[in-house]
């Protein structure tokens, strides 16, 4: 036990913490993303799909479970870093600009609580149906046409998308090397690999709400 | 000025960290610096306007350096909000004013970090640095004269990674650029160094414990890979160090070698 929470002291033992629960969570991104394109096969393929997801019970607690534990470590050791960081540089410099570093890099503590905020408006809009104007149990395919059907829905979705193709561009990178698990390069693959992970993951949810908001989706 | 020197001189405008002591506000105080040659280092620049500021009754401003050649990590100065300047790969004092233009402001500041106290003006303390050092950045046994230099056969690879690693002269530029105020380069590029030769391997998992909670202790912050350090680094130390430190400190927690560590020298 003290080996842990030695371990969970140090910057790097919560930046490893970080990594592992960001990595399981873009593991889960991909998959959600990929399920989720099935809203263009067709109204019985997506309800089908979620008919058998719901269908899994205790299981679907489990994975349930998993993610909300994933989330909350992923943000306090997100909280718990940036405190550290900042306190590291009490004054700034008059003149600095970053020569470096991405925008991704730089946006991922504003980008994370864009991101906290949609996860909440997320469930309450397509898992329990507070913010939602029709909301049905069985009708996955029809909640999700209803629910785009206010243009600031679909903003808000756009919007926390491009977020999190920012995030996971730095995150998939970063939560990799983090982990000691890439080979040294000077143009690593993994850079690469986040990239189209970013790209993929972003398109994908994007597609959804605004072929909605186009009507391609009716 | 002397007609010898090639280029034109330059008017130049400082605007310059001044700060008395520890306990001072400090501000940014505006110098002119005029009849600058561009074949000055910018550390002779500095010494021109500090001779100026002497000859009229002030204070010179303070700075650190020693070897004057890049290779003792003395100096080091926040140049227009880059650290040791725009020449990359380079140290303050083997950067040339004719990287700057004749009517330029430089501003300069020291390394800005809650573990580099200012001391006075553009000269911090660096000592934590010596600690990280001094909590395992070493090889205890002892080793007697060198030996042959075949006596003991090192892979290539692991020479080239060791000797990358020890270019590191420690000047803190990492520390200084990162926004996150983080050691890691630092502390990474020792722990790769000694970690990839054969005398570093019995005390690799202490050391990369030991130093690791020591930089954390120092109060640096954590490494965010936004790769500041690895640009503004004058020896070209890469972010993968960074890599082999997170590498070896991982194992050496789930192993907690340190413990036994001390309980075998008891
Ligand atoms: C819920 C709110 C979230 C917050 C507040 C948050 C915050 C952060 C912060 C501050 C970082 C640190 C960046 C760094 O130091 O390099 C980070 C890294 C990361 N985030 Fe998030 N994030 C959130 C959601 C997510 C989600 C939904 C994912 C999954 C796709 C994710 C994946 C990652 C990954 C993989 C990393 C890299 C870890 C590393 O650099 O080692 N994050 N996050
Ligand atoms: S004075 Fe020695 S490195 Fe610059």
């Amino acid at each position: 036990m003290s080996a842990l929470r030695r371990f969970w002291a140090s910057t790097i033992g919560k930046k490893v913490v970080m990594a592992v629960t960001g990595l399981l969570l873009v593991l889960f991104l991909i998959g959600h993303m990929l399920g989720n394109l099935q809203m263009f096969v067709g109204a019985d393929a997506m309800n089908r799909y979620a008919a058998l997801i719901k269908s899994t019970g205790e299981l679907l607690w489990v994975a349930r479970a998993g993610l909300l534990a994933a989330a909350v470590l992923h943000i306090v050791s997100a909280v718990q870093l940036t405190m550290i960081n900042r306190a590291a540089r009490p004054a700034d410099y008059a003149k600095r600009e970053p020569a470096v570093s991405t925008i991704a890099s730089r946006t991922m503590r504003v980008g994370g609580v864009v991101l906290a905020a949609f996860i909440v408006f997320h469930i309450g809009h397509f898992t329990v149906g507070t913010f939602h104007p029709a909301f049905s149990h069985t009708g996955v395919y029809g909640n999700v046409i209803l629910g785009f059907r206010s243009p600031w829905v679909v903003l808000f979705y756009v919007i926390a998308m491009a977020v999190l193709g920012l995030h996971l561009f730095h995150g998939a990178w970063s939560g990799v090397r983090t982990l000691g698990l890439a080979k040294p390069s000077p143009d690593p693959l993994h850079r690469k690999v986040a990239l189209w992970i970013a790209i993929a993951v972003w398109a994908g949810f994007t597609a959804i709400p605004v072929a909605v908001f186009l009507e391609i989706l009716r | 000025m002397s007609a010898s020197t090639a280029g034109a001189a330059m008017h130049l405008t400082l605007h310059v960290w001044r700060q008395k002591g520890p306990k001072d506000a400090g501000r940014m105080v505006q110098y002119p610096a005029r009849d600058i040659s561009p074949d000055m280092s910018f550390l002779e620049m500095l010494d021109t306007v500090n001779e100026r500021l002497v000859e009229s009754g002030d204070e010179p401003i303070a700075f650190d350096h020693d070897c004057r050649e890049g290779i003792c990590g003395s100096c080091g100065l926040m140049i227009n909000g880059s650290a040791h300047g725009p020449m990359k790969l380079t140290t303050a004092c083997q950067l040339h004013m004719r990287s700057f233009k004749d009517g330029d402001s430089i501003w300069i500041e020291p390394w800005r970090a809650k573990a580099f106290p200012v001391i006075k003006d553009l000269v911090v303390d660096r000592g934590a640095f010596d600690r990280i050092i001094q909590a395992g950045g070493f090889i205890s046994a002892p080793t007697g004269t060198p030996q042959d230099a075949n006596g003991l056969p090192i892979a290539k690879a692991d020479a080239d990674l060791a000797m990358d690693n020890a270019a590191c002269i420690g000047c803190g530029a990492c520390v200084a650029a990162c926004p996150n105020a983080s050691a890691s380069l630092f502390t990474a590029a020792k722990i790769s160094h000694l970690g990839a030769l054969p005398q570093g391997q019995p005390e690799r998992k202490r050391r990369a414990k030991a130093m690791v909670e020591r930089m954390d202790l120092e109060g640096f912050g954590g490494c965010t890979l936004f790769g500041e350090c690895q640009e503004a680094c004058p020896k070209g130390i890469s972010l993968d160090a960074i890599m082999q430190m997170n590498r070896d400190y991982v194992l050496a927690s789930a192993t907690a070698v340190e413990e036994k560590v001390h309980a075998d020298s008891a």
